[in-house]
């Protein structure tokens, strides 16, 4: 393989890339970057951790074609360390058993390992395929990765569920994510062809690498799904993940319906104050405690080693006088995330999960779990 | 000690009579135990050793043993826990195999060591030092440090001798003996403690320390076993006084916080206060098996109970544990431990039981085990603990099911309700 591209396209690929490399692997081959130079002028580069995968293509100009793999972070910090505007030569020697990366007066040799021991995720086919816009698809994202669990023993929690639903007469796609103590939803209407698709959990590591994928709100993000797999093509970039083998919880049933003490906050006066007051609370239990009365909410954080604070806030709220406590990061993961200005939160008791949405949108909501104050 | 300036002060530890005397005997009584050293009524901090105390407690028990050479330990693994001074002459000691000990000392009596008495014992060993002063460090059941400072207007007399007078009552009403070691600092009173045992009385002052330490070999100094022992010995320390005549900086750019400690121990300097009721940093329960096991379902009938154990132990401290940690021991004794973390802190057995079962699970693979154990660490306020959760709504009901459990335990004693897990089987 003999090849020149410009660095700035061989580093923003690489930058993709080598993200799903993990630093320690057992299988030195997993270490690697598999570069592949075709004779159309291009250069194919993937890796992967063998539950992710994706690969990227980029311009190249080729002399011969060819492929090996090479350790992927360290050619990385190689090309992210020359010069801007600089080209990039790499070539391997007639073994295979090295690639030179040649760039001004810099040299480098790296050891390389035959393409052919290259792990593939591609098998297996897709049986449902559908578009979406990248920002619906980051909205999606955005609305509930904040609540994904990171509990090795709930595995099946460690992702967001994403499966269609109907909703008064209109097929929706959901997202769903949730660590126990919060949930959050989130509906958009769903694209042509996912109809009948099968609920599916996306991985963390998968989510948080889309979402890096898809900055750019106007591209067109094409999914596919298998029962195992999903695959997202977004221009050059073709990620390929596995799904987690396993059943998300009925979650439908722990979204109160009956919770008829209703609070309206705006939102941003709400989140500064949360903000504030538990300034003053412990690492372990940020605990802030709510008081509704008539019109006007009292935040209070106590904390035994260092102080107290407390805030009033005037807020629309009629019912019974309530106290309820929460985890003051939960209410600001969450408030940040609404949309509108102003929140509603639907109360039940103090042991009871409350139900948090936007004013304006039905298409996120959110569950919360009090916490003992 | 050698510390002792002909008007060094003195007394005799059987009858307290002060002496300022180079006398061999107490001029009253006759006694040959006699103290004297320049700052005996100086010094306050103190360690007191029970002398073999489990077989003191056997040997005090059952007469008859008085002169008999007398090993505890045994049971089926066969390890010596403590060796009366009798058996010690024949060359037993503690931590020996068994049958090593009994080829050494063939004639001595041995008895399976019973722990509910030695705990009761050391507990009154403990509340007695209490009357002296509040300020006891416990370090094992049979020993402690304890700082007298500020305690002589209180009992009318200087620690020194507030100790002899401790040491005679412990002999008069439990019927064992200590040794007692005084000292400036707690590194020295342990040291000490240990010259000149049993029944001793020995005392360190700040005078004599540096020479003292000086011919002492560096494994004297708390910290420092075999390995380091044998890492200090390859570059040529063997003795304290080697330390003595070393940089700080050297040391530490060598050997670390390590170093730091190696300094400022070989010259007598430990700050370390008695501390109290050090406060726990994690709480635990294990089990050694009689035979190995192997065997999942043998496994998981002792992690339950080990797990309800647990749980029963943080109740009653009034803490909750983050991380869930699972031992193994494998019969060739290699160690293993796999911890997980939880998302909030647990002070269920339920919860502690499941992640350990988790664990267990990819580790009982056929592996002979000869022990397990199950504890949680980043202990917190058990008020945080279990929040009730979206997605497990079983939680709930188990947590009130255990609750439930102890109430019923707490009326009718542990025996009346069990889990499937356990009942049934062969309790240890």
């Amino acid at each position: 393989m003999r090849i020149t591209l410009e660095r700035s396209n061989l580093l923003k690929s690489l930058n993709h890339v080598h993200r799903v490399v993990e630093r320690r692997n057992t299988i030195p081959i997993l270490s690697n970057v598999l570069l592949r130079a075709a004779a159309g002028d291009s250069l194919e580069m993937k890796a992967t951790d063998l539950d992710l995968e994706i690969t990227e293509g980029t311009p190249v100009t080729v002399e011969q074609p060819g492929a090996t793999t090479v350790p992927a972070h360290l050619l990385y910090d190689i090309v992210r360390k020359l010069p801007d505007g600089s080209e990039v030569r790499l070539a391997t020697n007639a073994e295979g058993t090295a690639m030179t990366v040649a760039s001004g007066r810099s040299k480098f040799s790296l050891q390389c390992l035959p393409e052919a021991d290259f792990p593939d995720l591609t098998a297996g086919t897709f049986t449902h395929s559908f578009k979406m816009k990248a920002s619906d698809l980051k909205m999606l994202i955005d609305r509930t990765q904040f609540a994904i669990s990171t509990e090795e023993t709930r595995y099946y929690l460690n992702g967001i569920y994403i499966h269609t639903v109907e909703s008064k007469g209109d097929l929706k796609i959901r997202a769903v994510a949730t660590d126990g103590h919060r949930l959050a939803r989130a509906d958009l209407e769903a694209p042509s062809g996912s109809e009948g698709m099968p609920g599916i959990i996306i991985p963390r590591k998968t989510v948080g690498e889309l979402q890096k994928l898809v900055d750019q709100p106007d591209a067109t993000v094409t999914i596919e799904v298998s029962d195992a797999k999903i695959r997202f093509t977004i221009g050059s970039i073709v990620m390929t993940s596995k799904l987690i083998d396993g059943t998300f919880p009925d979650y439908q049933r722990v979204i109160p319906a009956n919770n008829d003490k209703e609070l309206r906050v705006d939102c941003q006066t709400f989140a500064q104050a949360v903000d504030r007051v538990s300034t003053i609370s412990s690492e372990r239990g940020r605990a802030v405690k709510l008081a509704l009365n008539d019109g006007s909410l009292t935040l209070t954080v106590n904390n035994p080693d260092s102080g107290s604070a407390t805030e009033e806030l005037p807020v629309g709220y009629e019912s019974d006088p309530l106290e309820i406590g929460f985890n003051a990061k939960y209410l600001l993961d969450i408030t940040s995330q609404l949309s509108g200005g102003e929140a509603v939160f639907m109360l039940a008791d103090p042991g009871s999960p409350t139900l948090v949405r936007d004013l304006a949108g039905e298409e996120a909501l959110y569950v919360l779990m009090p916490m003992r104050v | 000690m050698s510390s002792a300036s002909p008007s060094a002060p003195g007394f005799c530890r059987d009858c307290l009579r002060e002496h300022r005397s180079t006398q061999r005997r107490c001029v009253a009584c006759g006694s040959p135990r006699l103290v004297r050293h320049d700052e005996l009524y100086a010094l306050s901090i103190a360690h007191i050793d029970c002398d073999a105390f489990y077989a003191s407690i056997e040997k005090r028990d059952n007469p008859e043993l008085a002169d008999k050479p007398l090993i505890i330990g045994g049971g089926k693994r066969g390890v010596v826990s403590t060796a009366c001074y009798i058996a010690r002459i024949h060359g037993v000691r503690s931590a020996m195999p068994m049958f090593k000990a009994l080829e050494a000392c063939p004639q001595a009596v041995v008895i399976k060591p019973n722990m509910e008495k030695y705990v009761s014992v050391g507990r009154q060993v403990r509340a007695m030092m209490q009357d002296l002063t509040p300020l006891v460090q416990p370090l094992s059941i049979d020993e402690a440090f304890l700082d007298m400072g500020g305690t002589e207007t209180l009992h009318r007399a200087p620690p020194a001798q507030v100790l002899a007078r401790f040491a005679a009552r412990i002999e008069a009403e439990i019927g064992i003996t200590v040794s007692v070691g005084l000292s400036y600092c707690k590194f020295l009173a342990k040291v000490a403690s240990d010259l000149q045992k049993p029944r001793g009385f020995s005392v360190i002052g700040r005078a004599e320390a540096l020479t003292f330490l000086k011919d002492r070999p560096v494994t004297t100094i708390w910290g420092v076993g075999k390995a380091f022992a044998a890492s200090l010995a390859a570059d040529g320390i063997h003795t304290i006084g080697q330390l003595q005549e070393m940089e700080e900086g050297d040391l530490m750019r060598r050997h670390g916080t390590m170093g730091q400690r190696l300094f400022r121990l070989s010259r007598g300097i430990d700050e370390r206060p008695v501390e109290p009721e050090s406060i726990a940093k994690s709480v635990s329960a294990e089990t050694t098996f009689n035979d190995d096991l192997s065997r999942p379902e043998e496994l998981t009938a002792h992690l339950r109970a080990l797990s309800e154990k647990v749980a029963d132990r943080l109740r009653k401290s009034e803490h909750a544990g983050q991380t869930v940690v699972l031992k193994l021991k494998t019969a060739d004794f290699k160690l293993r431990t796999r911890n997980r973390r939880l998302e909030s802190p647990t002070r269920l057995a339920d919860r502690i039981f499941r992640t350990g079962m988790e664990l267990l699970d990819r580790e009982a693979d056929g592996t002979r085990f000869r022990l397990i154990g199950i504890g949680v660490s980043d202990l917190s306020d058990p008020a945080l603990a279990d929040p009730p959760d979206l997605v497990d709504t079983g939680a709930t009901r188990r947590a009130a099911a255990e609750d439930a459990m102890n109430r019923l335990r707490d009326k009718f004693g542990r025996a009346s309700i069990e889990t499937g897990y356990t009942f049934g089987r062969k309790r240890r």
